[in-house]
């Protein structure tokens, strides 16, 4: 079956629709399903929910669908550096769920493993622990009780990632730190979508180094990325 | 009194040989400009990377190669990246030594605020509550005090909490302290304070 699709709107066709929830890579500006993130704007898909580390800036990643208003929900770890976002929030118009990162990571994980609760000491007597059922395991030293919550496996609609390259049966590769999200939340939606910088003849990538197998990838596109810097800091050199 | 970047070489004096370590944004990312000679350290930065190098020369920035704070960096020999469930195991599974951090507010009972002043400021957590869960020690490193002169050193924390019972020392620019038994014990001055000074501008409950 072929996997690759000519544009990000070809490769979302059939999958959108208003209410749906969504799983995003990319932390901060680095790794975001740009491309993917722009089709869903023109698609004018609405009411959504995304699970995503961040929220993008203003204008560029997810914040771009903020001034569209097509997100009803977001589940994310740090919504710094959107100014749009805060209004929104803080005037009622958008939901927003905090979890902790590698709480949010996991939930994603977890989803994606067919797991749909796991106890973490992540946020134990915080506000985080509200309402979350309790356990305590003997994990402290000579097997003291310490305490956990229960947090759930994060299932959703569709996964949205960006990878370098991908082969023609969806086996992907990342560079560097632009891995981070993608691999959990590609594998956490019924159907994923990739997006890459190019798509390489399968056998020309080493079975070895592949980050992400292609049973987790449904659809690819290559495209050109914008990749944008969100701070540029160097050094004398 | 201690500046920024005395804390920050005060603090480098907590690492050891061997340690992967966690540095906060701000004070503790200065940290890693005073590891000390011999001691070889290698730093984690939780959006998928160990051994993270410093910032590029200009020219050669790199827009997938960002530390935690979002601040384009280098790699090194050693470096080895992986994705964000497989970074929050590591911090998870303990398998990081020591997380240096900064916070708004310490309790005497170890109770860490850093991520919420609510009606204020609403950015998020990312990923403090998962390193002060998770992490062998956490040494927080602020100022003594807020702008107001107000001790940041408390009974209890009035802000939203990061983690409970959590900190481990307490670098200001007053001096060194640890949560023990009861309280907050001093474990050094810093230059030019007297343990007056220090205890006049401490809410928390001091041990001996």
């Amino acid at each position: 079956m072929k996997k690759t699709y000519g544009s990000a709107a070809e490769a979302l066709d059939g999958l959108l629709h208003d209410g749906m929830f969504i799983a995003a890579g990319g932390f901060g500006l680095c790794g975001i399903p740009e491309l993917l993130l722009d089709a869903i704007k023109d698609a004018g898909t609405k009411d959504l929910t995304f699970a995503s580390n961040n929220a993008g800036v203003d204008d560029f990643g997810i914040g771009i669908l903020l001034q569209t208003r097509q997100v009803k929900k977001m589940i994310s770890s740090y919504v710094g550096e959107n100014a749009e976002f805060m209004r929104q929030y803080l005037s009622g118009e958008l939901e927003l769920e905090f979890n902790p990162q590698g709480t949010l990571a996991e939930r994603m994980r977890a989803g994606g493993a067919g797991i749909p609760g796991f106890f973490t000491k992540t946020g134990v007597g915080t506000v985080i622990a509200e309402g979350k059922m309790e356990k305590q395991f003997p994990t402290g030293p000579d097997g003291a009780m310490e305490d956990y919550i229960m947090e759930e496996g994060i299932f959703a609609d569709l996964a949205i990632v960006k990878a370098w390259k991908a082969d023609e049966t969806g086996n992907l590769v990342f560079r560097k730190t632009a891995r981070n999200f993608n691999v959990p939340a590609a594998t956490c939606g019924k159907i994923c979508v990739a997006e890459v910088e190019e798509i390489v003849p399968t056998g020309s990538l080493d079975p070895d180094a592949i980050h992400l197998p292609g049973i987790y990838v449904h659809r690819i596109i290559q495209g050109d990325h914008e990749k944008r810097i969100e701070q540029r800091t160097v050094r004398e050199a | 009194m201690w500046d920024r970047n005395q804390m920050a070489a005060r603090a480098a004096q907590e690492l050891q040989d061997g340690w992967y370590v966690n540095l906060g944004i701000g004070i503790p990312t200065l940290v890693s400009n005073y590891i000390p000679e011999g001691i070889e350290v290698t730093l984690q930065s939780e959006n998928g990377m160990l051994g993270m190098g410093p910032f590029p020369i200009d020219g050669e920035e790199d827009a997938d190669l960002i530390n935690a704070g979002k601040q384009t960096i280098t790699e090194l020999p050693q470096t080895a990246y992986f994705d964000s469930a497989q970074s929050f195991a590591m911090i998870r599974g303990g398998k990081i030594a020591m997380a240096i951090l900064g916070a708004m507010e310490v309790a005497e009972n170890g109770d860490l605020a850093n991520w919420m002043i609510p009606g204020k400021l609403v950015k998020g957590m990312g990923g403090a509550m998962d390193l002060v869960a998770g992490v062998g020690r956490v040494v927080v490193v602020m100022d003594h005090t807020n702008k107001h002169g107000v001790s940041k050193l408390l009974k209890e924390c009035t802000l939203p909490l990061t983690g409970k019972g959590v900190v481990d020392r307490i670098i200001t620019n007053l001096g060194v302290l640890d949560v023990v038994e009861g309280g907050l014990k001093i474990v050094e001055l810093a230059d030019g304070v007297t343990e007056s000074d220090l205890r006049a501008a401490t809410e928390a409950t001091l041990v001996d």
